[in-house]
């Protein structure tokens, strides 16, 4: 099955067929699942079903150039769509990184109790599937059964209206905090104890505080799994998918078009058509890509810079 | 000079009521799973109800046992995936990592660029070709695609790269040993820990996977738990009943996960992905 090397003197003789053996599962999937989708959608992107051969002619796929995504980048459907995402994401990234950034620090802070506890209570909801954690905050939003507005009623308050045109974004970035951080705050507290002790030291005996070494020291040094968390952020945000399809059975504000997304699997499925949504997806892809390549570039020219 | 310091009370507080907000739900879903539909929409929500046991049982016999037929379907993809995609990423990570070989810069590159793929955005061309297959709406129409993982195969080459020293291939090669052999019995248990990572986190991920089951599948007895609640909740706007079959659903399929994820996170290498991008 594979190739033998004789015993040999030598060192370093590498037999020329293993390595491709043992990636051939891998080459093929990824070409399976990954490529030859990719050419696929790139191919329906340029082309549309076209009515040939005047008025009694038949629909065919035709070439048509751009067309696609002309019609895509002027849908104003998919513009609101990115709209509505930008101001979700605007909302959800910032607080996501932001606790994920500070509660690693925390736990990293000399003294702290209960630190392990915490620090698995908080990474716990990376487990719970998108479509669960929106059903229990889904149903902790719905008026009827909102622990949150029954507090609020208890003590004379009026009703928050959490799944209102207005609300829904706060709801749903709210879901996604809750989802995400605790994966981001694992990333960054394991770069953080990856540092090693001796560059405190030397800053504790110059007398610096714990936030002057947390500001100076650990938040540069983290810088590169900062970038990274972001990067899976970025990602996580344009993804959305399982969230607000589930909430939209609990919430009217909620569109069959909200994010981009939603709105690619509707034209293509509900609606049929597939050139316009492959259109869209290499759009999304193309765009999600660009971003992450060139954060990684300043990623890489910090690391440089830094050894 | 870090261990024995003060108690700092703040830092310990704040992460406290961080814990708290995360375990909020839970505790949510636990106390609402033991309503009746009555007192779901009528009581206190963290106040216990009374309805437990019969909860557990409609949900059970809900159109002949369906919900035990997705946990079971959630479990094969799950577990079937995660461990096809974790033999599949070891092997060419090994490959990646310890062997020289013409195209290997340019793979790992193309890989790479998978990892920042939104995979998501792949789903309607993967599914017009497995539907071209003839496998659309078969349990290999979510299980196959769940096998390849680029982030999978990029931990697995990080992981060999610091695992497997060279020279103890070589001393296997002038063993005689075949290379099948000396990957089998000297490279893969040296990169078992790295390996559990890689697992973990394909099963939580396929666990998690609602859009490729909810655009391949159209038989229901197929859904995995995530689609199958989805359908359970997107029916309740009409029949309030079905509220209490979703949360008890939610509950079940959040319990197992929080308990494996609890007794295994010792065995996490998640230095892994922060160290990974070094590299």
């Amino acid at each position: 099955m594979t190739t033998t090397t004789a015993p040999t003197r030598r060192r370093s003789i590498q037999p020329k067929f293993a390595p491709w053996l043992f990636l051939s599962p891998a080459i093929v999937l990824f070409v399976a699942f990954l490529i030859l989708p990719m050419a696929y959608a790139i191919y329906l992107s340029f082309v549309a079903l076209r009515v040939n051969g005047g008025a009694f002619g038949v629909r065919q796929l035709t070439f048509v150039g751009f067309d696609n995504y002309v019609a895509a980048i002027t849908d104003p459907e998919l513009l609101a769509g990115l709209g509505r995402l930008l101001h979700f994401g605007l909302l959800s990234v910032p607080i996501t990184l932001g606790g994920a950034l500070l509660l690693a620090l925390l736990l990293d802070v000399p003294g702290v109790r209960l630190a392990r506890f915490s620090r698995i209570s908080i990474f716990l909801p990376y487990a719970v599937p998108g479509v669960v954690a929106t059903l229990l905050w889904g149903f902790m939003y719905l008026p009827s059964t909102s622990p949150f507005n029954w507090m609020l009623k208890a003590v004379g308050l009026p009703a928050v209206d959490f799944l209102g045109p207005q609300g829904v974004f706060g709801a749903l970035a709210n879901i996604a905090v809750w989802s995400g951080l605790g994966f981001n705050m694992i990333i960054l507290y394991t770069a953080l104890r990856s540092i090693p002790l001796e560059i405190y030291e030397a800053a504790q005996l110059d007398g610096a505080s714990e936030w002057q070494i947390a500001w100076r020291i650990k938040i540069p040094l983290l810088t590169p799994a900062l970038l990274l968390t972001f990067i899976f952020s970025l990602l996580g945000t344009l993804q959305a998918y399982s969230e607000p399809m589930t909430l939209k059975s609990m919430s009217d504000s909620i569109s069959s078009s909200f994010f981009p997304l939603m709105k690619v699997y509707r034209d293509a499925f509900a609606l049929d058509d597939t050139s316009g949504a492959a259109a869209m997806s290499v759009i999304l892809a193309l765009g999600t890509l660009v971003v992450s390549v060139l954060l990684l570039r300043v990623l890489q020219r910090r690391t440089f810079e830094q050894s | 000079m870090r261990s024995r310091k003060a108690f700092k009370a703040l830092p310990t507080i704040i992460l406290l009521v961080a814990a708290a907000y995360m375990l909020f739900p839970i505790l949510w879903v636990v106390m609402a799973s033991t309503k009746t539909t009555g007192e779901l929409f009528s009581t206190f929500s963290l106040a216990p109800g009374t309805g437990f046991i019969d909860n557990l049982v409609s949900l059970s016999t809900f159109e002949g046992g369906k919900f035990w037929m997705w946990s079971l379907n959630s479990l094969i993809y799950s577990g079937g995936g995660a461990l096809l995609s974790t033999l599949v990423s070891a092997m060419a990570g090994y490959a990646l990592a310890r062997f020289v070989f013409r195209g290997r810069n340019v793979l790992f590159t193309v890989l790479f660029a998978g990892v920042l793929l939104p995979g998501i955005t792949l789903a309607i061309p993967q599914y017009f070709l497995v539907a071209a297959a003839g496998i659309s709406n078969t349990h290999w129409a979510v299980l196959l695609p769940s096998i390849i993982s680029p982030f999978g195969v990029y931990l697995a080459t990080i992981y060999a790269q610091g695992a497997v020293p060279a020279d103890t291939m070589e001393a296997a090669r002038i063993d005689g040993a075949s290379e099948l052999r000396i990957f089998r019995s000297v490279a893969l248990p040296m990169m078992v820990p790295g390996l559990v990572t890689v697992f973990m986190l394909q099963f939580i991920g396929i666990w998690n996977n609602f859009l490729l089951p909810f655009m391949m599948l159209s038989d229901e007895s197929k859904f995995p738990l995530t689609t199958g609640l989805y359908l359970l909740v997107n029916r309740g706007t009409g029949t309030p009943a079905l509220y209490t079959y979703a949360i008890m659903g939610a509950l079940l399929a959040t319990i197992p996960l929080v308990i494996l994820m609890v007794v295994l996170q010792r065995y996490w290498k998640l230095d892994l992905l922060s160290g990974g991008l070094k590299g």
